[in-house]
């Protein structure tokens, strides 16, 4: 436990330090990772803890890149824009899809979760005031006190102070007696609704803490794109990130994001060989659903002999 | 005479063209113990579904503590004091048999909301879960995951789940199912030393169970009561004998 806290400690300085040791590709790609990491895990809080299979994540992510930009753009450039708002929205959305889906279980929540994530895809599709197809570009970086967030060494701390934030909340929450609340769901939802438990409204708290998260970590992706579009908002963005749980590892926090560092590391190391890295990844996500079902952190836990 | 902790009032429950419970009406005193027998398919754990809310009746209602129950959720019912275990033991096998425990007492409580809360200490350093594990037998087997333990341990495990929630009425569902002889003897011992405050209901097909723990009992067959008194009159009643124990109904 302790030889975990300093390995993740030391990875997190290596992380810091990235700017001034390597060239702006792979900080890209690093905060690319952090900003992906940070979606995988809020989506892991309702997969690997609440037992909550959505395919509609994608849609508090997108609806927080769009606030983001909209407010940022054409509001004011400050944190509120860029963090409190997004947040917000997200956090309203997250209570009234999660209170619709939440009513049904299985498939069906899947379905639901799709079908809201779908719809809207189509909304932002189809307004010309989110700019259609084209989604909003050029939105600016907040201002914080005294800080360029336009230098590369700076937007990259912010985006790590996002992660590593993100990261000791969620932390927090599912070691917390709500967290124990959402295992036992997991493990056995009929036997905790028998015992007494409202497990809705869990379900529900669980659904909108991790929206809230989703739609931090789309502002992030809108403000480090300086664009969000539709493709934000579709249903393959709730995809990828699924892989990156499974690849990783759900139920673990920090599975998801090793997930996302490895989904994100193959699409750029194989995309530049072929068009078909697609079918690689696919190939590899077969792999560990058949051979490795707890993930890459299961994988190394085992090499450990943990 | 004080009035009965819980009142079926002709409750049926049909499934299709099944009618699983028929019109049954029973009254339970606090403090009762009750056994439940019949052979199966007689309805015997559909009337604990239908008092628990699980199911909802066909026609009829369930009366605890003087006020209705039926069309409650389940949850809402285990809050008012009612607390079962299931003749097929469902706990929660991916954790360990102190977190089975724990979950089980700490249902309704206000913490379990707050969400940036600090991780509470192992759940066999709790007081209320180290009492109910001592109840049931299994204060040495705290830490082992609960899909591990063995089976007695884990019908052990599905009374102490039931018995954390700290119930004034108790649904016992076959606790000796699948049990060897000496599984069953050592059951027999945890539920004779449940305390007297908790009214139990008890679905029970071994007979030498009934007779020493039930206070009364009550028959049911094909979805009826079919005799209800004390054990001593029941097991002479000649009906009782026909349908249940002279045809070996062990099953
Ligand atoms: N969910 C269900 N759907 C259809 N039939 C059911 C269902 N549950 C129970 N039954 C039927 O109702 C009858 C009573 O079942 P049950 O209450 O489990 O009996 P017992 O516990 O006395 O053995 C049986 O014939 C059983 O097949
Ligand atoms: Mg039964």
């Amino acid at each position: 436990m302790r030889s975990a806290r300093r390995l993740a400690l030391a990875g997190l300085v290596a992380v810091a330090a990235l700017p001034w040791l390597v060239g702006s590709y792979p900080v890209k790609l690093a905060q690319e990772i952090l900003i992906w990491g940070i979606f995988a895990m809020s989506l892991d809080l309702l997969m690997g803890y609440a037992g909550m299979l959505s395919f509609g994540h994608s849609a508090f992510f997108g609806l927080g890149g769009y606030v983001a930009a909209l407010a940022l753009r054409g509001w004011s450039p400050s944190l509120v824009s860029a963090l409190v708002l997004p947040a917000a929205a997200a956090a309203a959305a997250g209570l009234v899809v999660g209170f619709l889906s939440i009513r049904v279980s299985g498939v069906y929540f899947i379905m639901l979760t799709l079908a809201f994530s779908q719809m809207f895809y189509a909304a932002a599709f189809n307004a010309e005031w989110l700019g259609a197809s084209d989604g909003l570009p050029g939105v600016p970086r907040p201002r914080l006190i005294g800080l360029d967030l336009d230098r590369t060494e700076v937007f990259h701390l912010y985006i790590l102070a996002f992660f590593v934030l993100a990261l000791v909340a969620l932390a927090r929450v599912v070691r917390s007696p709500f967290g124990r609340v959402l295992r036992g769901v997991e493990d056995n939802e009929r036997r905790m609704v028998a015992l007494g438990y409202a497990v809705r409204r869990f379900k529900l708290a669980a659904f909108v803490v991790g929206a809230t998260i989703a739609g931090v970590a789309g502002s992030l992706e809108a403000q480090f794109n300086g664009y969000i579009s539709p493709e934000a908002l579709f249903w393959t963005t709730s995809g990828e990130a699924l892989l990156m749980v499974s690849i990783g590892g759900a139920g673990t926090l920090a599975g998801p994001v090793l997930g996302a560092a490895a989904f994100i590391g193959l699409q750029s190391l194989l995309s530049s060989y072929t068009e078909h890295w697609t079918l690689i990844l696919g190939a590899a996500f077969i792999g560990f659903v058949l051979w490795a079902p707890e993930g890459l952190l299961g994988l190394a836990r085992r090499e450990a002999g943990g | 005479m004080s009035d009965p902790l819980l009142r079926c009032h002709a409750l049926t429950r049909r499934f299709g063209a099944l009618a699983a419970l028929n019109g049954v009406s029973l009254e339970v005193e606090a403090r009762e113990r009750r056994a439940i027998i019949g052979p199966n398919g007689a309805g015997k754990t559909t009337l604990f579904d239908l008092i628990t809310g699980e199911l909802t009746p066909s026609a009829g209602h369930v009366e605890f503590a003087g006020r209705t129950i039926s069309g409650l959720p389940p949850h809402a019912v285990a809050r008012r004091g009612i607390s079962r275990s299931y003749q097929r033991t469902n706990a929660f096998r991916h954790l360990t048999a102190g977190e089975n425990l724990r979950l089980a007492a700490a249902a309704g409580a206000r913490e379990n909301f707050r969400l940036l809360a600090a991780p509470p200490p192992p759940a066999s350093t709790s007081a209320a879960v180290r009492e109910v594990a001592h109840a049931v037998g299994l204060g040495a087997r705290l830490d082992i995951l609960a899909g591990r333990l063995s089976h007695g341990e884990q019908r052990q495990l599905e009374l102490g789940i039931a018995l954390a929630t700290r119930p004034r009425l108790l649904l016992l569902d076959e606790p000796t199912a699948g049990m060897s002889p000496a599984e069953t003897q050592r059951m027999v011992r945890l539920l004779a030393a449940l305390p007297r405050e908790v009214t139990c209901l008890i679905i029970e097909h071994d007979m030498d169970l009934v007779f020493t723990l039930a206070d009364r009992v009550s028959v049911l067959h094909h979805g009826e009561v079919l005799a209800e008194g004390l054990p001593a009159a029941v097991r002479g009643d000649p009906r009782v004998h026909e349908v249940y124990l002279g045809s070996g109904g062990e099953a």
